[in-house]
């Protein structure tokens, strides 16, 4: 019993959260927060695969995040929204709640395949030449789907409501907080699942020496492919949820700008450590929204002390300073990220007796 | 015939400012292996302090001061002050980190957190009001054969060639220029025969930023509105172009640099303006598809 | 049938001729030394065997069938395995992951059997488990077993190695200067060790080697390569009286 205290533990908060948000006790700013968080944990441990489990450095992570959220949204709309270009809706709406895991799928499948869209060129290259060629596929996604009006071009995508609504009309629960931690935790269950095997071992070994690799029988070709793949088709998953979190989708939120966020979770977390990109992606999202209450407090103590000029007032741009200032500190003080290429049960190897993961 | 004449010269104007920061990212590369992500910013920087620098000299009316000294007066300060900031960031930021010993990614990282707190920095000094480089140039137009040509763009192209020549010596022919080629083959070497790592390595960056000072500044001659995130884009592009060149390789920065300006002026030229971005970066991957290490770079070998 | 035969191989690179007609058969059950002065292309005709380079000409079979185009992983699924000059084993994870590793290639299941954790899963990383225990159990590397490889003493880490490669079940070793960079006392304790391994495993072995001591005590037959060319072949005692062979070591005024 007492190897499961843990995974009972974290059933129970679920469950809790579940029940809070199903009577309307959970503020729904904190709700979109905690949604954030699962779907920034998705992002950041699946980059992890490749840019702390493989080495590689894959800077286009959004742009896989950018499919999935659009084949998701896409296929939302066609399945439950009427739409003036895509058409009426094509199911009726009490399938909503079956079907919406078939769009998750959908998305993680199609992300994956653009993920041969830098998958392939690995097999050829690597290193700093294939952080390039990630660079330019989250440039070539993004630049794709704006040149598709059918999908409402650079103006973005709506309607995916509807589907969570058709959801509600089923049954009245907490659908979208529900997906969401079913994906955050399917995804990391998933990964470790990889990593841990015999056969997904082969990735950090495609790190470490890849010629000793490719000779001691480590099929690196079909490795890196899969590490490719699979990370890009959980970057999918993550974009679906997202865009169905907040309802609207637009390519240039998933721009470099995303892909730097996943970076910075992964690195800050540690390379090739689950725990650490769960971990970098709470406190990363966290940051972000606390300096959102804590910069207009800093600006009103700032004045009170007559510190700044009285027309000078600190923005929230001030935010996104003082994140990469934070960020930059804390790598002078961890250079190895918050975890090294440790999981929480290398640190504290007494958690083991705890919890049963397989 | 015309119409394609003079997108041959916008492409070179454009050409010269991707290959003016893929300098940047290219030597630092070459030198240290990292990407320093923040270049892009500091082409920002660079625009900013000329025009600081610029409208400082001119309203300081007691020197009396023609505009064409104004000029002549803000392109070495600029470039003197963007080195500075490029330096400051490879001593507060840069150096500790690799001291430490750190993982070569989260030097990159720290490089991609100090472009952000650059622009952003700016946004949130500055505010958003946008500002103007007065014009130290009296605009000059040409025509030849039916091509309009200014004479700042002359300027730029001019200049960039010039950089090329000058860099291509330094790096070729001086001490301190064997001594940046001979870190990026060996560094631990380097110390025992007697060269200060060190010094190298802040040369570097004083060269690599003061030339994308130039280049901010010669861009915001071109285009006067300045704006803090006018170096982001412009920085990841010509960093694409470094790589597609050959990172490490100065010739690499310079051919890559036109490619990339000549191929995006030749979409935009062509089809929507829209697919600029879309064309332009397939062709891009599909050299690199070909050329895995970039034009002028050397195939990567691995020996057993 | 020879285990392993090469004909006619030839490898250039660029305007280098690294090998030249190099024909060889290596019998079942046998201890075949390469020597030869340093840039001979030793380790070339190791990377060729292994699949890392593809012959400029030539052929190369193991076990009857031509190894052309095969990739490395493939070649050592045929039951060839090798270890490096310089040590080359993933040293960020510990020592029997390094030898479960090796397992991979014979790993029949799926991702989805890894994803789903099907029994085929389970029962195929339990026999993983259970050979690596003996391999270690073998190689007397028990003790070590949970240590990250670049925290090892060098003689260990050659032995992980060996273990490593071992744990692919290979036909034919391919030991490539196995003593390089041991002291006395270990290239004493490894020519023992090799020797106990030729004698425990039904295995082929081929070794290229530096040190006399270690060549002469451990192989049957000596390939002796300069410049890309096979200069002499024959028993320990032949290649010791062989003039060639001194003035390839030596120059050629020595003789």
């Amino acid at each position: 019993m007492q190897r499961y205290t843990l995974n009972i533990l974290l059933v129970l908060a679920c469950l809790g959260l579940v029940l809070l948000t199903w009577q309307n006790m959970l503020d729904s700013y904190v709700l979109t927060v905690l949604m954030l968080m699962g779907i920034n944990i998705i992002f950041a441990s699946s980059l992890n695969l490749v840019n702390g489990y493989m080495g590689e450095f894959s800077c286009g992570h959004g742009g896989f995040m950018c499919v999935g959220a659009y084949v998701g949204s896409v296929l939302s709309v066609i399945c439950f929204s009427s739409n003036k270009i895509l058409g009426a809706a094509l199911l009726p709406p009490a399938l909503a709640p079956w079907c919406f895991p078939l769009i998750l799928l959908a998305s993680g499948f199609a992300a994956a395949l653009f993920g041969l869209l830098v998958a392939l060129p690995s097999l050829r290259t690597r290193g700093d030449y294939l952080a390039i060629i990630t660079i330019a596929a989250n440039y070539i996604i993004i630049s794709l789907i704006e040149n598709v009006d059918v999908i409402g071009g650079p103006r973005g995508l709506s309607g995916m409501k509807r589907t969570i609504n058709a959801m509600q009309d089923v049954l009245d629960i907490p659908w979208m907080l529900i997906w969401v931690i079913v994906g955050t935790i399917f995804s990391l269950v998933l990964l470790r699942r990889l990593v841990t095997s015999t056969r997904g071992k082969g990735i950090p070994a495609v790190c470490q020496n890849e010629v000793a690799a490719e000779i001691m029988g480590v099929n690196t070709d079909r490795v890196k492919i899969t590490a490719f793949m699979f990370s890009s088709a959980l970057a999918g998953v993550a974009g679906a949820l997202s865009a169905h979190v907040f309802g609207y989708v637009n390519a240039q939120a998933f721009n470099i700008l995303k892909s730097t966020e996943g970076l910075v979770m992964v690195y800050l977390g540690g390379m090739a450590s689950l725990s650490g990109s769960v971990l970098a992606a709470v406190v990363f999202t966290l940051l972000v929204e606390a300096l959102r209450f804590a910069i207009p407090a800093m600006d009103g103590l700032l004045h009170a002390v007559h510190l700044l000029p009285a027309d000078f007032a600190l923005s929230q741009i001030w935010k996104w300073v003082l994140i990469p200032l934070l960020l930059i500190l804390l790598m002078q003080f961890r250079p190895e990220g918050i975890m090294g290429n440790r999981e929480l049960s290398d640190v504290f190897p007494r958690l083991r007796r705890w919890y049963t993961f397989n | 015939m015309e119409v394609f004449a003079q997108n041959i010269v916008n492409a070179l104007q454009w050409g010269s400012f991707y290959a003016l920061i893929a300098l940047g990212y290219t030597l630092v590369y070459g030198v240290l292996l990292l990407i320093n992500f923040a270049h892009g910013d500091i082409f920002m920087v660079g625009a900013y302090i000329a025009f600081f620098v610029s409208t400082g000299l001119l309203g300081m009316k007691g020197l009396g001061l023609s505009h064409i000294q104004v000029l002549a007066l803000t392109i070495p300060l600029t470039m003197l002050l963007t080195s500075c900031v490029g330096v400051t960031l490879e001593r507060i930021a840069y150096r500790p980190l690799r001291r430490k010993g750190a993982h070569r990614l989260y030097v990159v990282i720290t490089a991609l957190m100090c472009g952000l707190i650059l622009e952003n920095g700016n946004l949130a000094l500055l505010g958003a009001s946008r500002r103007t480089l007065p014009e130290m140039l009296d605009k000059v137009v040409y025509s030849i054969g039916g091509i309009a040509v200014t004479n700042v763009k002359i300027g730029v192209i001019f200049t960039a060639l010039l950089v090329f020549v000058v860099l291509q010596y330094i790096v070729t022919r001086t001490r301190i220029g064997m001594a940046m080629r001979a870190v990026s083959w060996n560094k631990f070497a380097l110390p025992l025969m007697g060269i200060p790592l060190d010094r190298v390595i802040v040369f570097t960056f004083m060269m690599g930023s003061g030339i994308a000072g130039l280049g901010g500044m010669l861009f915001a001659m071109s285009y006067p509105m300045l704006d803090p995130y006018m170096g982001a884009m412009v920085g990841w592009k010509a960093f694409i172009a470094a790589v597609v060149g050959g990172i490490g390789d100065i010739r690499g920065a310079f051919v890559g640099g036109f490619l990339l300006a000549f191929v995006e002026i030749m979409v935009a030229a062509f089809l929507p303006s829209t697919f600029r971005d879309l064309f332009a970066f397939s062709i891009l991957l599909l050299i690199m598809w070909r050329r895995p290490t970039g034009i002028f770079g050397i195939a990567q070998t691995t020996k057993i | 049938m020879a285990l392993l035969e090469i004909a006619d191989l030839s490898q250039r690179f660029g305007g280098l001729q690294a090998l030249a007609d190099f024909n060889f058969r290596l019998q079942e059950r046998e201890f075949v030394g390469l020597i030869g002065p340093n840039g001979a292309g030793k380790t070339t005709v190791f990377n060729l065997v292994s699949g890392f380079y593809v012959p400029t000409e030539g052929e190369i079979r193991f076990n009857g069938a031509s190894t052309r185009g095969l990739k490395p992983h493939r070649v050592t699924a045929l039951g060839i395995a090798r270890t490096f000059q310089n040590i080359r084993l993933w040293n960020d994870m510990s020592v029997l992951d390094n030898i479960r590793l090796a397992q991979h290639y014979w790993l029949g299941y799926s991702l989805w059997d890894v994803l789903a954790r099907t029994r085929r899963y389970s029962e195929t990383e339990r026999r993983v488990d259970a050979q690596s225990q003996e391999i270690l159990e073998i190689m007397d590397l028990k003790a070590c077993a949970g240590e990250f490889p670049k925290n090892l003493p060098y003689g260990l880490q050659r032995r992980v190695e060996l273990a490593r490669a071992l744990a692919i079940k290979p036909r034919l070793l391919l030991l490539d200067e196995p003593a390089a960079g041991l002291n006395s006392a270990d290239v004493d304790g490894l020519i023992r060790l090799v020797r106990w391994i030729y004698s425990e495993f039904n295995i082929s072995i081929w070794m290229i080697e530096h040190q006399m001591q270690v060549v002469m005590s451990l192989c049957e037959r000596i390939l002796v390569l300069d410049f890309g060319r096979i200069i002499a072949e024959g028993s320990p005692e032949q290649i010791q009286a062989n003039p060639e062979v001194i003035g390839a070591y030596l120059g050629d005024g020595a003789v």
